[in-house]
């Protein structure tokens, strides 16, 4: 009964999805994704960390098919998107039930046009409304973001970063859009414009009871505003679970380095990142390129012959999950004077 | 030639390796003030911080020390010496002189400052050849011992790389390598950490500390992120809108800020504290160049400010031992900052 509640109120479910770049004929290709599942719910945020090449952004873009899937499913509202091709993939396009915000406003927006066409032209390609219906929406949804009606009328080159970001977002939820998914919105921005953009983010998915996918490099960014946490390694699904606790109390030890290392004005980590590098005496399998077994072996300070073997993804309580053969015990190690020489 | 300077100074007594005095840099072929009288030093071994929005200065400031404005900006007013040099007024050749040899830097985006179609190690080695007459052999052995100082695993393999070879954090070590290849006095790191994922972030940042401790490096670091200035700096400058609105120790100002600027940062900044969902802005946005008020710059955006806080120029005064703030209420505010406080709950 719960297992069909869930299936129910999720609104984008992606099912063990892995994706290779390059495959043809015979040949594997590169696999960027391998077996990822996660869920987003109506009006929650999801955010999803990782490093550059940790296949993160390739996740979003397998959302609205712009990666080639070459395992799992996705759904999105209840309808399956994975194998959506040509007349198919472009009606599901149209509709803006999903939209992609990207990380670079000035060069996502077309110079060209105003503020107010670029904001209602989503729209016209869904063909609702007539030009003035579109115009109104189009105002409205730069009001939701917070700018002046009188923006309108600019060029993107004449805003400031954030307000570009604002724009960017104001075009995605035109659409009224069921899911929205956002790569890197922040990262161009200072520290006050981030917060502002991200509070946002906060207020729309109330207000639009949208589902959020916010995926970011940056754990202070994604700290104040995700439900949930998802981090990805290598194509991998490593951790996920609600924000507060993957971040304080780290399953992976991959989660527990990236929260030792994010900078803070306030030295609270328990952890020292020093103490999560790998060690020297590093096994030789763990150092292979192609090795079979856990992806983080090589940078990971508690590999263990256990670790050749791909560490399955385990639930735990309160709706957590991680893959390490380590992850009741490497704390444990960490104390152990043994790994302080 | 005889010299009252012990060989290894005290820093604290010693000059400066970075003086800036009085510092005014205009935009705009000279028609808009964009810095105004800046003034700051950094001691060999030392890591200053230089933080602020966009807009406030900081980069401009560091581009002068630099000798690399961008057209149409130039010092206006003040001066800069490094290590005795005076940078101001310089010429080409002069600059040309400084920069490897005095003068090291790294900037954001470390794929811009090579050249994508020779390895890394030719790129090291070449200067080393030209600016210190290395033969061919001695320079090769010079680039693969520095990569090894900047903590590149296999330094005999990346010497032989090409940019598109490496990441972004291998790439950003290699043009540290280069910056400290002529042992110069003073490092400067211009969001030099920025484009990097955090995990590099944090050992990249490990390095520069780790590379001012061990060469006695004067190391100015330039970011818009608090909690980086933070990680490595001794003493840190907070710019708005083209002034120093506040300076002193790392710590000191962190802990209790004495302007509420620096307040401002403060809480908009990464806290480090995962718990904490907040999301603090700070309302308005800073004066466009040439557009400053006459009052406290930070007036209009400031919880505290007063009618005389709009009235006049506010001067940068002492809030403290070797601390100084320009905020006219800097002495009667109790401004949060790390430190712990009771909470009004």
């Amino acid at each position: 009964m719960s297992a069909e509640q869930d299936e129910g109120s999720a609104l984008l479910r992606i099912e063990e999805l892995s994706v290779a770049y390059g495959r043809r004929g015979g040949r594997p290709g590169r696999q960027v994704l391998d077996s990822v599942s996660l869920q987003a719910r109506a009006g929650e945020i999801l955010g999803v960390i990782g490093e550059t090449g940790s296949g993160k952004t390739t996740l979003a873009r397998a959302v609205v098919g712009l990666a080639p899937v070459s395992g799992g499913r996705i759904t999105v509202d209840g309808a399956q998107v994975t194998g959506l091709r040509g007349r198919g993939l472009r009606e599901f396009r149209r509709t803006g039930r999903v939209q992609y915000l990207f990380q670079d406003p000035l060069r996502s927006l077309d110079p060209d046009l105003t503020v107010g066409a670029l904001v209602a032209e989503p729209l016209a390609a869904t063909g609702a409304g007539s030009r003035e219906q579109r115009a109104d929406r189009a105002a409205e949804a730069l009001h939701r973001v917070g700018l002046d009606a009188g923006i309108a009328d600019r060029l993107p080159g004449q805003l400031s970063g954030g307000q570009r970001q604002r724009v960017a977002l104001a075009r995605a939820i035109v659409t009224r859009p069921r899911l929205l998914l956002a790569d890197e919105p922040v990262s161009a921005l200072d520290a006050s414009n981030r917060n502002h953009v991200l509070r946002l983010f906060d207020r729309l998915r109330d207000e639009l009871d949208v589902a959020v996918v916010v995926i970011s490099h940056d754990l202070s960014s994604l700290a104040g505003i995700a439900d949930r946490i998802a981090v990805l390694y290598r194509g991998r699904l490593v951790e996920q679970g609600p924000t507060a606790e993957v971040l304080t109390r780290p399953l992976h030890p991959y989660t527990a380095l990236l929260t030792a290392s994010a900078p803070s004005v306030r030295r609270e980590h328990s952890i020292h990142a020093g103490q999560l590098r790998p060690r020297a005496d590093l096994p030789g399998w763990a150092l292979e390129q192609h090795q079979q077994g856990c992806g983080f072996a090589a940078r990971c300070p508690f590999t263990s012959d256990a670790c050749q073997v791909a560490p399955p993804t385990v639930g735990s309580a309160g709706g957590r999950e991680a893959a390490c053969h380590h992850a009741s015990t490497w704390r444990e190690q960490l104390a152990a004077p043994a790994l302080a020489t | 030639m005889p010299t009252s300077q012990p060989e290894r100074p005290d820093p604290a007594a010693a000059a400066p390796v970075l003086a800036v005095e009085g510092l005014h840099i205009t935009v705009g072929g000279g028609r808009v003030e964009a810095v105004r009288d800046v003034s700051f030093s950094v001691h060999a071994g030392e890591s200053v911080g230089l933080v602020g929005e966009s807009g406030s200065g900081k980069t401009l400031t560091c581009r002068s020390v630099l000798g690399a404005l961008p057209p149409g900006c130039a010092v206006s007013a003040g001066r800069a010496t490094l290590s005795g040099t005076e940078l101001t007024g310089l010429d080409r050749r002069g600059w040309e002189r400084l920069r490897g040899v005095s003068l090291g830097a790294v900037f954001q985006d470390p794929a811009s400052y090579l050249n994508p179609s020779l390895t890394v190690g030719r790129q090291l080695a070449e200067p080393l050849r030209v600016r210190q007459g290395l033969s061919r052999a001695d320079a090769h052995r010079r680039a693969v011992e520095l990569f090894a100082a900047v903590g590149l695993h296999q330094p005999e393999q990346v010497y032989h790389r090409y940019p598109y070879e490496l990441s972004g954090g291998m790439l950003q070590r290699a043009l540290i390598a280069t910056a400290i290849a002529g042992d110069p006095d003073l490092l400067v790191a211009d969001e030099a950490t920025t484009a990097l994922d955090t995990v590099v972030q944090a050992e990249v940042l490990d390095l520069l500390g780790r590379l001012r401790s061990e060469r006695g490096l004067a190391l100015l670091l330039v970011s818009h992120d608090l909690a980086v200035v933070a990680e490595v700096c001794d003493r840190i400058v907070v710019l708005y809108a083209g002034e120093v609105v506040e300076d002193g120790p790392t710590e000191q100002v962190l802990a209790a800020p004495a302007h509420p600027y620096t307040e401002a940062l403060l809480r908009v900044a990464s806290i480090g504290d995962w718990s904490r969902r907040e999301l603090a802005v700070i309302p308005g946005r800073p004066p466009e160049a040439g557009q400053a008020p006459r009052g406290c710059r930070f007036a209009d955006r400031c919880a505290h400010a007063t009618k005389a806080c709009t009235e006049g120029p506010v001067e940068l005064r002492p809030s403290g031992p070797d601390r100084r703030s320009r905020c006219l209420r800097a002495a009667e505010l109790t401004l949060s900052g790390t430190a712990p406080q009771e909470v009004n709950a």
